[in-house]
């Protein structure tokens, strides 16, 4: 069982890391599909392990662009400066500039977003339900509002960043071997998480917050906390798509809440919420989908979006993983073992 | 004679309703006390107000010699006092080894400690006490699909499993099988016995308190209406009374 799990874990690792070379007209479309694993591996570490389903999340994939391009922008050149230049005046960067810039920018922003969780943690948490949703929805549609309308990062304009230095092609392979590295990481970290005391802390107090409290779980730091880790990844992402896209404005690009905002979540319904594959299998399968309808039913692919989520939410509620466990308990090891007719003593 | 609980003066008002008035009783350590009263006497209320769950209008609730009664639920329950709930509360979804384990004393635990795996022990005396309270061969149903009886058993072993100091049980054997509750007292005299702790219990069955408990206190409309060793509570007229609606 051992062996054969770890077969299974490094022909997949093999496949990660082979895919750009075995798929090279495809190297856009797999980085774009690990951001989408990235983005749903880290919501439903808050949405379904811990019960609390933000909308928000999006708020740190667009802060996370935004850090890492300023981070970026700051150390060579003065960023309002840079921002507002017409063609009058142009910036080049050195390639030590570009990927040092790319590094500490991604590492900041996974950090300065790890921390903004925390603030808005601190006020949104006294939120369930719906409203912690909402409320969270609220928080990115405010955010993308108030960068569009502050000049110093571009306002509306958003931000261009140079083109990665060297041969395009090697950039897309660049760029898909950072959102892989990041993916498979988020993925093992939260396989390692879900197996702590800390991942049955977060379970608790999606099934019955008030007994966690009653039973002294420390409920809101877990949540914090566990908000913090998911911003760490989503905003490492935002900073590898900014260098990705080049050019990112606010409202469509970095807070797009109606469409990566929106996705990652259908992501990990319809891979089964609160599992540790249902998002990697839900991301795959809807980018799957999303890309055959926006390509061969281009018209009608938001009626196609919209029916897959009706299905799913009516029809499929517990995902494809969710419904893998019910019909086969035994490939996932739980065990049922209990005698008839035994009345507990 | 220490008490680990003490009630003084305490009253909470729903609006119009009083739900306690002017309450001073006091829970002694190490030992079993028994609160009786007819329905909608006020018994979970005062319960609702020691454990922290809504604030008190007047009066003074100690544990320990420490004034609790602006404490959250959590930081009460961190101290060493865990209640049970009068409607079970179990995580469903989960089977019963994973609800034992959950219910580790986080307050005996570091931050960092949170991040490691349960350790063997752990198992240990999650089966144990699984054992101790009977569910031992259902330890890998989930909690949802146990009986409501099953599910107070499993929800009496979680607060076990958390080490408290003192334990508040509301209606420990309401819904259990009749046959069982024999069983169910013996249980509860030997936590209180082998484990130390402090039990303060809220009970309808009379046979069950009057063979539990070393004292009981009786409220009725809000008030205390009498207190004193089992006997003595029972041969009180104004009990009786309570019992019978004379009040």
């Amino acid at each position: 069982m051992k062996t054969k799990r770890l077969v299974f874990y490094a022909a997949l690792l093999a496949f990660t890391v082979l895919a750009p070379y075995l798929l090279p007209d495809f190297k856009t479309q797999l980085a774009t599909l690990w951001l989408m694993i990235i983005v749903a591996i880290t919501w439903d570490m808050t949405g379904g392990q811990m019960g609390y389903n933000s909308l928000g999340n999006i708020f740190f994939y667009g802060t996370g662009m935004y850090v890492a391009a300023v981070v970026t922008i700051a150390i060579p050149f003065d960023v309002g400066d840079y921002t507002n230049a017409f063609s009058d005046r142009i910036y080049e960067f050195t390639d030590t500039q570009y990927f040092v810039g790319t590094l500490v920018g991604t590492l900041a922003a996974g950090v300065f977003c790890a921390l903004s969780a925390l603030v808005i943690g601190y006020i949104t948490f006294g939120l369930r339900g719906p409203y912690f949703a909402i409320g969270t929805l609220g928080v990115a549609i405010a955010a993308g509002e108030l960068v569009s309308n502050w000049e110093w990062v571009g306002g509306g304009q958003g931000i261009s960043l140079p083109v990665f230095p060297y041969d395009l092609e090697l950039g897309k392979q660049f760029f898909y071997f950072l959102f892989a590295g990041t993916g498979v990481a988020a993925f093992a970290f939260a396989k390692w998480l879900y197996s702590t005391r800390f991942g049955a802390a977060i379970n608790a107090i999606r099934d019955d917050e008030e007994k966690a409290e009653a039973m002294g779980i420390h409920t809101m730091r877990y949540k914090l906390t566990a908000w913090s880790l998911s911003a760490f990844f989503v905003g490492i992402a935002g900073g590898i798509s900014a260098f990705q896209l080049i050019h990112f404005e606010p409202l469509e690009t970095a807070y797009q809440t109606i469409n990566l905002g929106i996705f990652m979540v259908v992501c990990v319904l319809l891979g089964g919420k609160g599992t540790l594959w249902g998002p990697v299998v839900g991301a795959i399968v809807f980018h799957l989908f999303k890309e055959v309808t926006w390509n061969y039913f281009l018209g009608w692919q938001w009626v196609a979006l919209g029916t897959l989520i009706v299905v799913t939410v009516v029809y499929f509620r517990d995902g494809i993983m969710g419904w893998l466990m019910h019909t086969r308990p035994e490939w996932f090891g739980i065990r049922i073992e209990s005698k008839q007719g035994e009345a507990p003593s | 004679m220490t008490h680990i609980i003490e009630v003084e003066g305490v009253s909470k008002a729903y609006g119009g309703v009083i739900a306690n008035s002017n309450i001073t009783m006091g829970v002694e350590a190490g030992g079993i006390t028994g609160l009786i009263g007819p329905n909608g006497s006020g018994k979970t209320t005062l319960f609702n107000s020691i454990v922290g769950y809504h604030p008190i209008d007047s009066g003074s609730i100690r544990f320990d010699g420490r004034e609790i009664s602006r404490n959250s639920v959590q930081d009460i329950a961190r101290m060493g006092l865990i209640r049970t709930f009068q409607q079970t509360r179990i995580y469903g979804k989960m089977n019963c080894v994973q609800n034992m384990l959950i219910s580790l004393p986080h307050r005996k635990m570091s931050f960092l400690d949170s991040f490691s795996r349960n350790s063997s022990e752990d198992y240990e005396k999650a089966d144990r006490l699984l054992e101790f309270v009977g569910l031992y061969e259902k330890r890998f149903l989930t909690g949802g699909s146990l009986s409501f009886g099953q599910q107070k058993l499993l929800e009496f072993a979680m607060a076990l499993m958390n080490e408290p100091t003192a334990l508040l049980l509301d209606e420990p054997t309401a819904g259990i099988n009749p046959t069982l509750i024999n069983g169910l007292i013996d249980r509860l005299k030997r936590a209180n016995h082998e484990f130390g702790i402090t039990l303060f219990v809220i009970e309808h069955n009379m046979r069950v308190i009057m063979n539990l408990a070393s004292k009981i206190y009786c409220l009725a409309h809000g008030e205390l209406l009498a207190e004193g060793r089992p006997d003595e509570i029972q041969k009180d007229q104004r009990v009786i009374d309570a019992y019978l609606g004379v009040h």
